[in-house]
């Protein structure tokens, strides 16, 4: 080794440190990850584990126990129950992750650093956010999220799910089930459709005359000649969509009167589903590396167009091809992990390749699904190659479509959670 | 399952085999159709062959397996469940092999072999006929082709020859983790570690080339490059141990 000043002075440094290892525990790299769900714990998992403690890495994430939207219509169809889909940050903070349970309320792009609700702030090197969704203000006029409770969304797992299985339930005989569905893009694009499967399925158990009304602002949807023959067969008479040809785009909700006004027409629902527009998690905006509802990157890297320092995960960012899911969240977290171990400490970095699945469940033993493989351009996550389940496939294919969905949520929740 | 709850399972069995020996021999083993477990032998054939010329491949060949010590082939790598039952005097007869297909785990507990089991009695009595042919006595070994997945792709020496590249792999392996569990476990999605790399090439290739028929693992071997898969098979096959 060639000793210059400059190595000398770098090696008298570290002599000076150590003895202070709280201080030299500070020169070491450190990432903050906001949202502990499919993007934001897979990513502290794998720069935890990847790094092999050369990275600090903090995990900001308000709940104790997380509960995955994934899943959740299976609940309200009675496959699962809610514990199932509960997960702890046990396991990522065993595996050297410091789990912070506290809300991110804003983020300091020149300081670097992020101020937490319960006072005090984090530094970070790199900020990866991963906050999954909010409401667009306004999305479904006389909705808001103070008319939840009557009106539930249910499109973040846990309680607001347990509200809605709870109206299915009491509701009277014969009663409507509306759900009003969201305009694109939005998480999970089969996600509506699954779950009026599910509440159908509930539905021809307990309360066979009852109806449901999809009022819909969408020419088409995801797999819907999947779901549409399902509904035919598993379902007959039950369900009614009103697209936009029928007003389904003009609709307005009230719910004091748990009434639905489609283009001029009153709805009497018992149970009124209402999943407005969606936008990126608020931090995005706060952080301000959105343009429009979603916050831009780069595929190559996951990097925010807006600020170099941040990597945006999963449902908030614009994600060009891929469909906003948990699948695609966590896949996009590898490559993030990737590229912010490579930035912070040189190890190698590989072509961004991403992939998506999405099962959907219509009635028991009856699994679809769609995929497809992604890769970086300069421009957008652009598609690679794609398939989806077909109409009229035989029973014991569908059954196994199922069985690797139960199985694809085991490996997913262990990928993200330890 | 504990320790102990496996050897009284195991136990029952054994006592099971006693009483219903001769029914076994006599009455359970006609009632498969040799014809319909050859099919369902194919959930069994991407790690295990049999027939003329069979080799050990993930699971050991099942040349011979009735009346056979378990895990006594010699050139095969065993777990130690299998190798330790072995030793306790576990000898696959009928009445094992319909139980150890129901639930491998229940009668082993620690055995290497992923597999659910086949829940239907009808699918296990057919499947044990399949095999029943192959057993009976050495020298009535049919001389039947081996199992068609053994050689499902014909690969270029040279792509075989590719030495992976396990940290790669490992950063590849990402893509499988989000459905195959590196911990080997298998519901719903079958294991991919611990397998014998030239296995786990020839079976990504088959996809590849969609010769396998799954629709997600045909999309996603079809991407991989020869050195992709080279890398993956490396890092899986450490995985396993």
């Amino acid at each position: 080794m060639k000793l210059n000043r400059r190595s000398f002075i770098a090696a008298g440094a570290a002599t000076a440190t150590l003895g202070a290892p709280a201080l030299r525990a500070n020169t070491k790299p450190r990432v903050v990850v906001i949202g502990g769900g499919a993007g934001g714990a897979t990513v502290a998992r794998y720069v935890a584990k990847d790094s092999k403690g050369e990275i600090d890495v903090t995990l900001i994430e308000p709940t104790r126990q997380y509960y995955t939207c994934f899943f959740s219509n299976l609940y309200l169809g009675g496959f699962r129950e809610m514990d199932s889909l509960g997960h702890s940050y046990g396991n990522l903070a065993a595996g050297g992750v410091n789990v912070v349970h506290d809300w991110a309320i804003g983020i300091d792009r020149d300081a670097k650093s992020v101020a937490l609700a319960g006072g005090g702030s984090v530094p970070y090197d790199r900020l990866v956010l991963s906050p999954g969704i909010d409401f667009v203000d306004g999305a479904v006029p006389g909705w808001s999220t103070m008319a939840q409770n009557a009106m539930p969304h249910a499109y973040k797992g846990g309680s607001q799910t347990e509200l809605l299985r709870a109206q299915i339930n009491a509701m009277p005989e014969g009663g409507t089930f509306v759900m009003v569905a969201p305009p694109n893009p939005y998480r999970c694009p089969p996600g509506p459709y699954e779950r009026v499967s599910m509440v159908a399925h509930t539905l021809k158990a307990n309360n066979p005359k009852a109806k449901i009304i999809i009022v819909d602002p969408k020419e088409k949807f995801s797999k819907q000649a999947l779901f549409e023959e399902g509904w035919g067969k598993h379902y007959t008479g039950m369900v009614e969509r009103i697209g936009p040809d029928f007003g389904g785009a003009n609709v307005e909700v009230n719910p004091d009167e748990m009434t639905v006004n489609v283009d001029g027409e009153v709805i009497k629902a018992d149970v009124c589903n209402v999943i407005p527009a969606m936008k990126a998690g608020k931090i995005c905006e706060m952080a301000g590396v959105t343009d429009g509802n979603w916050a831009p990157v780069s595929g190559h890297t996951m990097q925010s167009k807006i600020d170099e320092n941040i990597h945006v995960l999963g449902d908030a960012c614009s994600q060009g091809d891929m469909p906003k899911s948990g699948f695609s969240a966590n896949s996009q977290a590898k490559v993030a992990a990737m590229a912010v171990r490579g930035a912070l400490t040189g190890s190698k970095v590989f072509p961004a390749k991403f992939s998506n699945t999405c099962w959907s469940l219509i009635d028991t033993d009856d699994g679809v699904k769609v995929g497809a493989t992604y890769e970086a351009t300069d421009e957008k996550i652009a598609k690679v190659d794609g398939f989806i389940s077909q109409t009229g496939e035989d029973a014991d294919l569908r059954k196994t479509t199922y069985e690797e969905s139960v199985g694809w949520y085991a490996g997913i929740t262990a990928d993200m959670f330890g | 399952m504990t320790r102990i709850a496996t050897y009284l399972k195991a136990a029952a069995v054994i006592a099971a085999a006693f009483v219903h020996q001769a029914q076994a021999e006599e009455i359970a083993a006609p009632l498969g159709n040799a014809a319909n477990g050859e099919k369902v032998f194919r959930k069994c054939a991407s790690c295990h062959v049999v027939g003329a010329g069979a080799k050990n491949k993930v699971g050991p060949q099942l040349n011979g397996i009735f009346g056979r010590t378990a895990g006594t082939i010699a050139d095969f790598r065993y777990s130690d469940g299998l190798v330790r039952e072995g030793k306790n005097g576990l000898v696959w007869d009928y009445e094992r092999l319909d139980a150890y297909l129901d639930n491998p785990k229940a009668l082993v507990s620690d055995t290497r072999m992923n597999f659910r089991g086949l829940k239907e009695e009808q699918d296990r009595h057919d499947v044990l006929a399949y095999l029943r042919q192959f057993s009976d006595s050495p020298q009535d070994i049919p001389e039947a082709q081996p199992t068609a997945l053994s050689k499902e792709v014909e690969l270029p020496p040279e792509v075989l020859a590719i030495v992976g590249d396990p940290a790669y792999g490992e950063y590849l392996s990402s893509e499988c983790s989000t459905c195959h569990q590196r911990n080997g476990s298998d519901q719903g999605i079958p294991s991919i570690t611990g397998w014998p790399t030239e296995d786990f090439v020839v079976a990504m290739h088959a996809y590849k080339k969609k010769i396998r028929p799954h629709p997600v693992m045909q999309m996603m071997a079809g991407r991989l490059s020869d050195e992709e898969i080279a890398a993956l098979a490396a890092y899986f096959a450490d995985l396993g141990d």
